[in-house]
């Protein structure tokens, strides 16, 4: 199934409902080998509840979801997971009673089933595999350090690590960015499209801040009160009349000399 | 038809001090999130305190004030001990409170009977309400009607202050988020200490009242607590209304019981709950509580290492120390160290699974006696070796904790604590009434270790192994992928899921794996005795865990180790004397409060102040 340029995530008519409010709506998209995807929105536009979902967090309405051909929808996340697809939480989700390192030897101990050995000390296996993984996300030093006193964006470059544990075809990181200052940011995403890049992984992620996604993404989705409602280059997206209207009703939001390294 | 009516009755006018009781305990838990096991002792009191007063109190008009005055004098007392005991731990981790309500218990106690004696108490009959009533040819007593009557007049009034006042707003805002609460500038500890009044007051006012059915007595406190914890999980944390429907529920059910099933009465409000909580996990007008809504509370624990040179070699000391005991000591000596080596076994497989996997089970003393009694039932009916039966009473108690696990695992936070609870209950009552096979309450007798091992002495040595080898053997498991994978689960089961770890499976197989090490602490203990009694399966054996693991630090397992030993070896000193419970529980209270932290992790910041151990960065 994997030709070139073949769909590593194929999202088909994804729906879901809570009681009378339809947060998703036929929500239709692929996401293709070493792309960074975008998907934005405004607030309550259905982006968490679509991710939720694609992950198995969430049980959907309707619709399915395909892994490289493979059908995975309603499957649990540590199923998913399994099957090749890493996510980064939206609020940091790390394990504050271990160290870095610990960390990411835990995820890589889960991603060679090793969880229910009890003979072995767990510091010490995959320990060079999880400096491998720091080093990629630039922390190395920070390796031996306890999780619970992290800086913000730290955690979430840890996240990153975790995330890769598994040598994943597919990333999903919902809001990578949140809370960070501007050139964390950069930072973030300038490290995240490398590792895309050095590992020909492809990724989904959802955004506020449009410099980073102009800066980054390859191809961007907007998504408005559950509706997708523009797919295409960065370029098109801009030029969007509707996507405007939805941004600022109507005022030209993304003037080209504003972002000159879009 | 008519019998069936008067029992309702009945029922509902037991519901009514259930209710009282109950309803105080639901308000205290859902506002200060303190699992408070004094409540029945504040019950007790009430019941006291009004006997008092009736004394000098005359009439009808003296006997309502009495019970009210009784309410409100206890409603005082829990404020004293709240502001005493209680505040200066609020900071401490989640459910440490716990222990420090469990000291209170053991002061009122014998606060109790040094005021009141130890002769039960007969209830004065109320005024005006002594007769009874004939309602379809069957009596009712007068003051069954009165009960039933004044309680929903009791439940609309803490409905009208709970849903309708500014103070029941607070009180509800605070049961959601009380950190939102002190940042709009409510006074916290102020919101803590009217509730834990009112709260007390019930409980006070619940032991007056009940005066002319039951009377007064020293162990009302504990027959109680039971009973008003399974009420207020099956009407669901914090719900009124819940807690009325399940106190008439269960009043009724044992009304009935008592005259049809009388084996049944003991286990019946257990057998209620645990239905109950399998088809409604957060009880019948509960909803959900999601996990870590209320935060952690606490500084995050810290990573753990495997023991450097230096640890390891303070270990071969003290085993070096321990071997010594029999060639120095007197073999009362050695029956001591018998003893706190299984204890300490015990305790630390109630570490494993609650320190490491944030399960909080009240309910380990059915793997412990569980373990016993399956070494016990070997050898009296298959004459079983004994060596043969110290294999199969782990296996025993783990199968226990595989299936009882199995049943709980859907569950979470004080629900699975109660749930366990229930579990062991049941297996408690039924090892209690199941007097052909497991003896009863006679117990099981003669079950010695083999000759070989005939003396305290080389018993003793066996102990050490296989106590000593159990716990070093569970501190291995928890620094094996094992132990990882159950304390990932506990630190973010949201990742752990996301990163292929099955969170529910893990927790599920520790569950067993800590059930079979407290099997190996029970079959030992068998031997040890050379018989068992149901006592080994009670509440207060789930608790002495419970408490030492708290109080040693829950983070560490030296702790539940040091603090299985330091309560072990000051339980066999102190009960000598006769006022023990009062010095343990001020000892109990005192240690708390100077080591919020348990003793170990608090020795190991007075050690890292002093330069002694090493500090961790940014953590202090």
């Amino acid at each position: 199934m994997t030709e070139p340029d073949a769909a590593v995530l194929d999202v088909r008519n994804l729906s879901k409902s809570f009681g009378g409010i339809r947060a998703v709506q036929d929500v239709n998209f692929s996401v293709k080998k070493g792309e960074l995807l975008a998907m934005i929105g405004p607030n309550g536009a259905g982006k968490t509840t679509c991710f939720n979902m694609l992950m198995g967090q969430l049980p959907r309405t309707a619709g399915e979801v395909h892994l490289d051909g493979e059908n995975i929808t309603g499957l649990e996340p540590r199923t998913i997971w399994r099957k090749g697809v890493g996510r980064t939480f939206q609020i940091t989700a790390t394990y504050p009673s271990m160290t870095v390192i610990e960390n990411v030897q835990m995820a890589l101990m889960s991603h060679h089933k090793r969880i229910y050995s009890i003979l072995p000390f767990a510091t010490k296996l995959y320990h060079d595999e999880a400096m491998a993984l720091l080093e990629l996300v630039g922390m190395p030093e920070q390796a031996e350090r306890h999780c619970a006193i992290l800086a913000y964006g730290d955690l979430k470059r840890l996240e990153l690590a975790i995330a890769l544990g598994n040598g994943p075809k597919l990333l999903l990181m919902d809001e990578p960015t949140a809370g960070m200052a501007p050139t964390e940011r950069t930072k973030l995403m300038q490290l995240t499209a490398d590792i895309v890049r050095e590992k020909n992984i492809s990724v989904l992620f959802t955004e506020h801040d449009m410099d980073v996604v102009f800066a980054h993404a390859h191809r961007v989705m907007v998504l408005n009160r559950g509706e997708l409602i523009a797919n295409g280059s960065v370029n098109d997206i801009r030029n969007d009349s509707k996507v405007q209207e939805v941004y600022l009703g109507g005022g030209n939001l993304f003037s080209d000399d504003e972002h000159q390294h879009a | 038809m008519e019998l069936i009516f008067a029992q309702v009755l009945t029922g509902l006018a037991n519901a009514a001090t259930l209710f009282l009781v109950a309803s105080g305990l639901s308000l205290i838990f859902g506002v200060t999130r303190i699992v408070n096991f004094a409540h029945g002792s504040f019950y007790m009191l009430g019941a006291f305190i009004g006997y008092s007063l009736m004394q000098v109190l005359p009439g009808m008009f003296g006997f309502w004030f009495s019970v009210l005055l009784a309410g409100l004098a206890v409603g005082v007392i829990g404020v004293i001990v709240e502001i005493c005991v209680l505040r200066p731990v609020y900071k401490a981790p989640e459910l440490f409170q716990l222990v420090a309500t469990f000291g209170v218990i053991l002061v009122i106690q014998d606060l109790a009977l040094l005021t009141w004696g130890a002769e039960d108490v007969l209830g004065p009959r109320a005024p005006g309400l002594k007769g009874i009533v004939r309602i379809f040819g069957e009596p009712v007593p007068k003051y069954d009607l009165a009960m039933i009557a004044i309680t929903p007049f009791v439940l609309f009034g803490l409905w009208y202050l709970i849903t309708k006042t500014r103070v029941g707003v607070l009180v509800r805002a605070a049961t959601q988020d009380r950190e939102m609460v002190g940042a709009l500038g409510v006074n916290q500890a102020w919101l803590f200490t009217g509730v834990f009044f009112l709260g007390s007051a019930m409980a006070g006012l619940g032991g007056a009242i009940q005066l002319p059915k039951g009377g007064a007595d020293l162990l009302m406190d504990f027959n109680i607590l039971a009973s008003i914890f399974v009420v207020v999980v099956i009407g669901g944390m914090g719900s009124l209304p819940g807690a009325y429907i399940a106190a008439v529920l269960i009043s009724v059910l044992n009304v009935f019981g008592v005259s049809y099933l009388p084996s049944s009465t003991l286990v019946l409000m257990f057998v209620v709950m645990a239905v109950v909580l399998m088809v409604k996990p957060y009880g019948l007008l509960g909803r959900e509580e999601v996990a870590g809504e209320h935060g952690q509370v606490g500084e995050p624990e810290r990573p753990i290492k495997p023991a450097g040179p230096k640890v390891r070699l303070a270990v071969v000391v003290l085993l070096a120390a321990l071997t010594l005991i029999p060639l120095f000591g007197s073999s009362f000596l050695s029956v001591l160290a018998t003893d706190i080596i299984i204890f300490c076994l015990f305790a630390a497989s109630l570490h494993f699974i609650l320190g490491l996997g944030g399960l909080v089970s009240f309910g380990h003393a059915a793997f412990f006696g569980g373990g016993a009694y399956v070494a016990a039932l070997m050898v009296s009916y298959a004459n079983t070796p004994m060596e043969l039966a110290l294999l199969l009473a782990p296996l025993g108690a783990g199968l226990l904790a595989f299936i009882i696990g199995w049943v709980c695992m859907r569950l979470t936070g004080v629900y699975f604590a109660m749930l366990t609870l229930a579990f062991a209950q049941l297996l408690w009552s039924l090892v209690f009434q199941w007097d052909e096979f497991t003896g009863g309450d006679d117990g099981m007798v003669d079950i010695w270790p083999a000759k070989w091992l005939a003396g305290s002495t080389s018993y003793f040595y066996l102990t050490l192994i296989l106590g000593v080898g159990g716990i070093l053997f569970l501190r291995h498991v928890a620094h094996s992928p094992f132990g990882y994978a159950l304390r990932a689960s506990r630190d973010s089961s949201r990742q752990a899921e996301a990163t292929g770890i099955n969170t529910k499976r893990v927790q599920w197989l520790a569950f067993a794996f800590a059930g079979a090490m407290a099997g190996i602490a029970g079959g030992l203990f068998v031997f040890s005795k050379g018989s068992i009694f149901p006592t080994e399966l009670e509440i207060a054996r789930s608790f002495d865990a419970l408490i030492v693991v708290f109080l040693g630090g829950v983070k560490t397992l030296s702790g539940a180790v040091v603090g299985g030993a330091s309560l072990e070896y000051l339980k066999d000193q102190i009960t000598r004397f006769e006022y023990w419970r009062i010095t343990l529980g001020i000892i109990i209270i005192v240690v708390v409060i100077l080591a919020p932290e348990g003793i170990v992790g608090t020795a190991r910041k007075v050690g890292e102040r002093l330069g002694w151990v090493r500090e961790q960065e940014g953590l202090r």
